[in-house]
């Protein structure tokens, strides 16, 4: 269970980590506690699983990535061999099955469009593929994954 | 433009962080530069957009929220932006994206919502559509998990030098 003191501290972690020589000292002082007490307790919480990773999150098409959304049609049976052959690509960051005629939903991020046509075209060969559906995004919004713990 | 030093900092910046007291000063050792020299370039990166946020992602399910749906919406051309700035200010979205559609396929419009459970996730969806007045959309609950990642930015570039 996650104590008060947690929650604050994983709110203030989930968007204000510095750029400073000692960052976790910075986050210390707004708790009003000591900085060996942050770490000791990020490194349980992390140990406990409820951190998925620590560090900064880049804007994909700002480092030169292009991204999309991919949906896929595929037969019941086949659904665990595409699956695999989908994740064995370092582009791919989200892949779900999901309720629905397409049931395989997928994020990729590539290079150029070339290197992501290339994937999409050896998904689509894949055995037990019906359809392919490609979903680039005409603007974006909003990309926060951020929850507010009380 | 990014030189090699850039693209090697955005790699190395996405494995484990050190969680001891001057863990820039860890990855700066690793990298080979000064501490000073690695948070200059982060800093940079950060003013120019390129880092959008320095922080934790928690594993949501731990946490509690443990039902998420991807909510496809058909929304006319020229209502795009305007309930895109609407989603965008709300935090049970927590992605809000316009898209193209596709032959049978005409949704144009996605959200992601996070919640406790389904049903939590269906009232969030029914409030949003009253709120915009457009009904309809569709709820693409994930059934499985097959890959949840951050993206590996410039690894497989370091696996060619190697």
């Amino acid at each position: 269970m996650l104590t008060a003191f947690d929650k604050r501290l994983l709110n203030i972690l989930q968007t204000d980590l510095s750029f400073d020589s000692r960052p976790f000292a910075v986050i210390a002082q707004r708790l009003g506690t000591e900085e060996s007490i942050v770490i000791e307790r990020l490194q349980l919480l992390k140990k406990q699983g409820f951190i998925r990773r620590i560090g900064p999150f880049f804007d994909s098409s700002k480092l030169g990535y292009i991204g999309t959304l991919v949906a896929l049609e595929v037969e019941t049976d086949a659904i665990p061999a595409v699956a695999t052959f989908i994740n064995a690509h370092c582009g791919v960051t989200h892949n779900y099955e999901r309720d629905g005629k397409f049931n395989l939903w997928f994020t990729l991020f590539s290079h150029n469009r070339k290197a992501q046509d290339e994937m999409l075209d050896s998904v689509r060969k894949l055995a037990g593929v019906v359809q392919l559906i490609n979903l680039p995004a005409t603007k974006k919004f909003k990309v926060s994954v951020q929850f507010n713990l009380s | 433009m990014l030189d090699e030093l850039d693209k090697k900092i955005i790699a190395i910046m996405q494995d484990e962080f050190p969680l001891v007291a001057e863990p820039y000063r860890q990855i700066a050792d690793q990298i080979g530069i000064t501490e000073e020299e690695l948070l200059e370039r982060l800093r940079t990166y950060q003013k120019s957009g390129k880092i959008r946020k320095m922080g934790a992602v928690l594993r949501h399910r731990e946490i509690g929220y443990a039902a998420n749906a991807l909510c496809a919406w058909i929304i006319p051309q020229e209502r795009i932006q305007e309930v895109g700035e609407i989603f965008a200010k709300l935090a049970v979205v927590t992605h809000c994206y316009a898209r193209d559609t596709q032959p049978g396929w005409p949704y144009n419009f996605y959200t992601m919502l996070h919640a406790h459970n389904r049903e939590e996730c269906n009232a969030i969806a029914k409030t949003l559509s009253e709120q915009i007045a457009i009904s309809e959309y569709i709820m693409l609950f994930s059934t499985k998990e097959w890959k949840k990642n951050s993206m590996q930015y410039f690894k497989e570039d370091n696996n060619h030098i190697e």
